[in-house]
């Protein structure tokens, strides 16, 4: 079936079949391969990108549950010269290890900071708690999270 | 790789929309919300549907309001939308704190409160909650609206009494004087289901509990609820040791099963145990003690 949806502010129109899952279109119809699929059971949050205004598990949503909505991906997050403060966080603290979870893990971390722009550090981590970091690198990541938040935090 | 098999796919655009598709289709639709439990279980095969109706369109169903004396939660409403009620938090504390342990908060953000009900899933956390707070459930067919007690929806696993071209709408939980409520959940990682968990609520004048409501998830307890713990409740005083009896009385009467998440006399342990917690809790709120 026919869907038409914004991608990172772009316009697309596919012809799909309704099974295709959002994460496989992204990666292999659109080639946004930043996103990333990883447990497929809406477990690990590599998948995660914005439906709309909120992160979802792009392997547990079907492509055509976006027609008609804008999904937003961490090819849209930031641009190379002029990256968000998340990404520039998880450089700055060394955020990422192999890097498998990151994308995920800053677009769950942009939108903490759009709705608390001051998190705890215990807020970062309920907010990343259905995301796994395979290298364990987690204290990192918070850390990385905050550091946004104390430099430009809204981006 | 985990992919659905092939499906047919209708959008429907309003309530009266879906229940036609519905009806046209019959047992061989399944109604999509959030799909997170559907979608997985379509992965595994563990259910085919040949069509589904995506009521994602239907915002009317998002929605949790106060009418009169009634909280109405629409069955789209998504999870964090229930988390984020001011008015669902300030009357039944038992449903925020049972949100806050519902998956995670990426799940939550796409997941519906309907989805999670009709899916029926004997672990499932607002099963319990609803039971304790004796809520009633709205069901729309061809013929109109239904409503259906809370502790009668569920007939059994992953079984309801929505029929094959209704569409369940609401739920609407009475607001009381002198309530108060709390959820208490063993999970063994973040996320998780439930090894154990019990929701609980109290109307109390004075320190006399006029009624009580247990409700019991992942435990083996008929419709969620510990109906013996609740009538040994009615008119006593709110005493520790009344609440501790409660407690046991609703850990004799569930049939707990050993599965992965824990053997069958832990579960009835933490059954006795989260009881208790969850009428202390419950208490304390109904008497202004606790938040």
């Amino acid at each position: 079936m026919k869907v038409t949806l914004t991608v990172n502010g772009g316009e697309y129109v596919r012809d799909i079949e309704p099974r295709l899952l959002l994460i496989h279109l992204l990666r292999d119809e659109l080639g946004l391969t930043g996103s990333h699929w990883g447990c497929d059971t809406s477990n690990c949050g590599a998948c995660v990108v914005w439906l709309d205004e909120t992160p979802v598990k792009s392997c547990t949503v079907l492509a055509v549950m976006a027609d008609g909505r804008r999904v937003t991906t961490v090819e849209g997050l930031g641009s190379a010269d002029r990256l968000d403060p998340v990404q520039r966080g998880f450089a700055e603290c060394h955020g990422l290890q192999c890097g498998f979870c990151t994308p995920g893990m800053m677009l769950t971390a942009r939108w903490l900071l759009d709705r608390n722009p001051d998190p705890s550090a215990a807020e970062v981590r309920e907010a990343i708690s259905g995301q796994i970091c395979r290298c364990t690198g987690y204290e990192n990541i918070v850390k990385a999270v905050l550091w946004a938040a104390r430099n430009g935090g809204s981006g | 790789m985990q992919v659905p098999a092939q499906v047919e796919y209708e959008k429907a655009a309003s309530v009266e929309h879906a229940v036609t598709l519905l009806a046209r289709y019959g047992t061989a639709a399944r109604v999509l919300a959030g799909g997170h439990s559907l979608i997985p279980m379509m992965k595994l095969r563990l259910a085919q549907p040949e069509v589904l109706i995506d009521i994602n369109g239907i915002t009317d169903l998002c929605y949790v309001n106060l009418t009169g004396t009634q909280l109405r939660i629409g069955t789209l409403t998504r999870h964090a939308q229930l988390l984020d009620s001011q008015v669902a938090g300030e009357h039944f504390a038992i449903l925020h704190d049972a949100e806050r342990v519902i998956a995670d908060p990426i799940v939550r953000n796409w997941g519906t409160v309907g989805g999670s009900l009709c899916q029926a899933d004997p672990s499932e956390d607002l099963s319990a909650a609803f039971a304790a707070m004796k809520g009633t459930m709205v069901i729309h067919g061809p013929d109109g609206s239904r409503e259906v007690s809370a502790r009668e929806f569920h007939t059994g696993p992953y079984e309801t009494v929505v029929g094959p071209s209704e569409l369940l709408i609401e739920i609407s939980l009475p607001i009381r004087p002198g309530g108060g409520s709390g959820y208490q959940k063993v999970s063994r990682r973040a996320g998780d289901w439930p090894v154990g968990a019990a929701g609980a609520a109290v109307w109390l004048t004075g320190d006399v509990i006029e009624d009580a409501g247990i409700g019991l998830t992942a435990v083996g307890a008929t419709h969620f609820a510990a109906a013996e713990a609740e009538e040994y409740l009615r008119g006593k005083t709110a005493s520790e040791d009344t609440l501790a009896r409660a407690g046991q009385i609703a850990a004799e009467n569930c049939r707990p099963v050993a599965d992965q998440r824990g053997p069958a006399d832990y579960k009835r342990h933490l059954a006795r145990e989260l009881t208790t917690r969850a009428l202390r809790l419950a208490v304390a709120r109904a008497r202004g003690q606790a938040a």
